[in-house]
């Protein structure tokens, strides 16, 4: 056993409003639906809970329900959270239930300092927190037992749900001293397991917590029904910036259920008994924009504008030698400018919201990703204490980072048509799927101009890296945003004479964060660039990139393995190339080998990948397996196809007809390989996404001599 | 206008202009909301529906068009594949945040009632029309096959 650790502040193992004792739970069940169909509250959820903790309840019939403070979108957090504290806990995983927490201060992410599901963190933040709310609870079952069997706890023992005394032979269930333990004091220290102990973290597959994902039961935002509830959808401005001149509304007030066209802050807002209705009413709308500066924006002219940029010295990001002066004074300078387009998240679920605003404050159900700062947003829209604001969380038709922001967009629309409503009626908000695409809120657009030299042993002597887009934080022209620069600013490899600058630009498009955030387009650039130098160098990708790598055993070893289960440098059936690429990103590393393989046609398809990943101890093996093909998946797609344009100021894509995605038949095989590591376990939602466009446009340039440094790389190259 | 549906087996009788697509009515009016709205143009395949057997898109067919005719959605998948389908998925894990998971079971569950043993190159045919942005599809085709095998076993013994 570890010595026992102090329970720190961060371990928030406070109880809620009420004491310990029974607490009439209304929380969602996840998967289960109301008996009415409507709230998702299922009875057996609001059944009498056993508040022990903040984050662990018992009932007397033997369950144990865990508050899961992140938002389930996939990711699985629902499970790999809950398998942390059933660990310590020593409950059997079928015992196990979850429900979301509500916003809360005692739910925040300890690494972020709000609560927040974001930066592949879930995992990270809560590993020290979930074990110890596990333990604590354990503890006070031993006590509970301790006490009724009079005997010291030391001869007590769990195991899979309950307290076992070997000399007498007595057992309970938890179930049965749920009351008794849970009237027990909080201990003021745990011991934790030895991670030697563990019988659930790194159980190779523990059945997920998400429920209802099969058989069409899992509420989803857009499942919510409440009598009375009406459905708005938004007229936005067709151009970014632009703002509303005039509406004639006579005509869509006249449609069959038209309750009201209500013009607020970010358009005009139709009213209608049901979606069709609205979206039909919306259509009859006649609306006059002024379309603002913004209506002059264009891909090509910002790609163009921001290659000028690039050729001049932007704000400094990181410098170790003089690259200037090395590069000025080279032979022979490599330089290569990587493009990759404004990409939107396009999860399956479009963004939407549920709200009802009444004399007694404001209650929401939606996948809800920054419960506090959501919180905070609404209560202003309404002029309320954020305590008047009740958010019901729930699952996520996929987020990739949209859900998360700091000014609540779609929530704050759903709040603005509310308060302009002005009765106390359910409303849902639905974005069709042309709103969602067109709304911004993208991955920018960058360019990347890189320049390098290598010395007389074909080793990288200077390196010197601009980025120049959108900050994502809203920074000024020259200051430093790590969204930008991460991934970049930290590469790993050593060179003497390095430079990383960025330079930020504005624009009335919505910058935001997308799955892995500024590595998205870093390691693009970076992985892209280093296969060249090592072409030229006429050395293995493999080993040029090792060799740089002296200080980072971590980078190494996933690289090696991903090399070596890939069979890197083995002959390869005819038509088939491999490329490489590494990178970390939310201190996860993850190295790929993508193999792609000649068609008849002359086209190619991603045929396999190979993926090491050093996530820490692997708490769900296999969660972190679905995440790296997942992530592979969507990498893929701004690879290979996606890509939003920009042309006098609109979006061109609005559905997935223009906004093209990969489907099952791009998608490879995916042999994910996890290295064993007795680290605190990192995330993985994030990391397996950045590397796969660098490793399949080298193994592209290995099959075709072509480099491909603009994304997507395009249909036609495809089969 | 009024119009009649059988829905997984039961008579449906809604007052909706003919117009609406039927995956509006399933959602907003039957509250059948397993079936998923993704994209509205017949694209993505979260709102499959078994129409009188076969597989179509919901968003994209009027009610009016289907007054009379058997549905199918999946709160009502009931039959040996079905079941053999959910259960590999769950076994699998095969979903992640699950939105278009109601979709792609509705026309896994018609590829496996018309051809027992798909290949990879069958799967991909028959699961092109359904995006996941979760990238699943290594999973789904896993989960194909191993209902495949299930349902194989089943009929031997």
């Amino acid at each position: 056993m570890n010595a026992p650790e102090s329970l720190s502040r961060r371990l928030f193992l406070v109880r809620g409003a009420q004491a310990a004792g029974l607490t009439l739970g209304v929380a969602l069940a996840p998967g289960l639906r109301a008996a009415d169909g409507h709230t998702g509250a299922t009875p057996k959820a609001a059944e009498a809970r056993l508040e022990a903790s903040a984050f662990v309840a018992l009932t007397p019939d033997n369950r144990v329900v865990i508050t899961i403070k992140h938002m389930e979108m996939g990711q699985g957090t629902y499970t790999g959270l809950a398998t942390i504290v059933a660990e310590e806990l020593d409950a059997a995983w079928n015992q196990v239930e979850v429900v979301a927490a509500p916003a809360d201060e005692r739910y925040k992410n300890t690494l972020i300092g709000m609560q927040i599901t974001g930066g592949s963190t879930a995992i990270a933040n809560s590993w020290t927190q979930m074990r110890e709310a596990g333990a604590a609870v354990r503890q006070m079952l031993l006590a509970a037992a301790s006490a009724e069997w009079q005997v010291p706890v030391a001869e007590l023992r769990t195991r899979s749900g309950e307290v076992l005394h070997g000399p007498s032979g007595r057992r309970a269930t938890y179930g049965e001293l749920s009351v008794a333990a849970t009237a027990q004091p909080l201990p003021t220290a745990v011991t934790l397991k030895d991670p030697g102990d563990f019988t659930l973290v790194g159980k190779q597959r523990l059945r997920r917590k998400d429920l209802g994902k099969t058989d069409g039961s899992a509420l989803f935002t857009q499942d919510v029904h409440w009598p009375g509830m009406l459905t708005a959808v938004v007229a936005h401005p067709p151009v970014f910036g632009g703002k509303l001149k005039s509406v004639d509304d006579a005509a869509a007030r006249a449609m069959p259920g038209v309750v009201a066209v209500l013009e607020i802050p970010t358009g005009v807002a139709v009213l209608a008994e049901t979606f069709w209705q609205a979206d039909q009413a919306r259509k009859a709308l006649r609306l006059e924009w002024d379309e603002g500066e913004g209506a002059t924006l264009s891909s090509s002219g910002l790609i163009a504008e921001y290659r000028a940029l690039a050729r001049q010295p932007g704000a400094l990001a990181r410098g170790e030698g003089d690259a200037e002066g090395v590069l000025a004074g080279a032979k022979r300078v490599l330089s290569a400018e990587y493009v990759v387009p404004f990409l939107a998240h396009a999860a399956m679920e479009p963004m939407n919201c549920v709200l009802h605003h009444t004399a007694g404050g404001v209650e929401l159900w939606y996948g809800c990703q920054s419960q506090t700062l959501d919180q905070k947003n609404v209560a202003a829209v309404f002029g309320l204490p954020p305590e008047k604001v009740k958010i019901n969380t729930l699952y996520a038709g996929g987020s990739f980072g949209r859900r998360a922001s700091f000014d609540g967009d779609y929530v704050v629309e759903t709040a603005q048509i509310a308060k302009a409503y002005g009765k106390p009626v359910p409303i849902k908000l639905v974005w069709t799927r042309e709103d969602d695409t067109r709304a911004g809120r993208y991955r920018p657009l960058y360019v990347h101009r890189v320049e390098a030299t290598l010395d007389d042993n074909g080793a990288v002597s200077a390196w010197r890296q601009r980025v120049v887009g959108q900050s994502i934080m809203g920074l000024a022209e020259r200051e430093v945003d790590r969204t930008t620069v991460e991934g970049l600013r930290n590469m790993p490899y050593a060179i003497p004479n390095l430079r990383i600058e960025s330079l930020n630009t504005r624009l009335p498009v919505s910058p935001h964060w997308w799955r892995s955030v500024g590595s998205t387009h870093n390691a693009f650039a970076i992985e892209s660039f280093i296969d060249e130098l090592a072409r030229e160098a006429g050395r293995d990708p493999v080993e040029f990139r090792l060799a740089m790598l002296g200080d980072h055993p971590r980078h190494r070893a996933v690289l090696q393995l991903a090399a070596d289960k890939s069979g890197w440098g083995k002959p390869l059936p005819e038509g088939h190339y491999q490329g490489v690429a590494l990178h970390e990103s939310f201190s996860s590393y993850v190295a790929q080998v993508a193999e792609v393989a000649r068609q008849p046609d002359g086209r190619f398809k991603v045929v396999k990948v190979t993926c090491a990943v050093d996530c820490g101890i692997a708490v769900n093996p296999d969660v972190i397996r679905a995440q790296m093909e997942g992530g592979i998946g969507f990498g893929l797609s701004p690879l290979m196809y996606s890509a939003i344009t920009l042309d006098k100021g609109r979006a061109v894509e609005g559905n997935f007809d223009g906004y093209r995605v990969i489907r099952i038949g791009d998608m490879p095989e995916v042999a994910v390989h996890i290295l064993p590591s007795a680290e605190p376990p990192t995330g993985v939602g994030e990391p397996g996404t950045p590397v796969i466009a660098p490793a399949v446009a080298n193994a592209l340039f290995a099959a075709t001599g072509k480099r491909f440094r603009e994304l997507p790389v395009g249909p036609d190259l495809f089969a | 206008m009024p119009v009649s549906l059988t829905v997984n087996g039961q008579l449906q009788s809604v007052d909706v202009d003919s117009d609406t697509p039927l995956l509006w009515v399933l959602r907003d009016h039957l509250h059948l909301t397993g079936t998923k709205y993704g994209c509205g143009i017949a694209q993505c395949g979260a709102c499959t529906v078994h129409l009188n057997g076969q597989p179509v898109r919901a968003c994209s067919i009027p009610v009016g068009a289907v007054d009379g005719q058997q549905l199918s959605t999946i709160e009502g998948a009931a039959s040996p594949a079905a079941r053999a389908l959910q259960e590999a998925w769950e076994d699998l894990a095969v979903y992640q945040c699950g939105y278009c998971q109601s979709g792609q079971l509705m026309s896994a569950i018609h590829l496996l009632e018309q051809n027992p043993n798909p290949d990879d190159a069958a799967i991909d045919q028959a699961m092109g029309g359904n995006i996941c942005r979760c990238a699943t599809y290594g999973r789904i085709r896993a989960g194909i096959k191993r209902a495949a095998s299930a349902l194989a076993g089943e009929v031997k013994a």
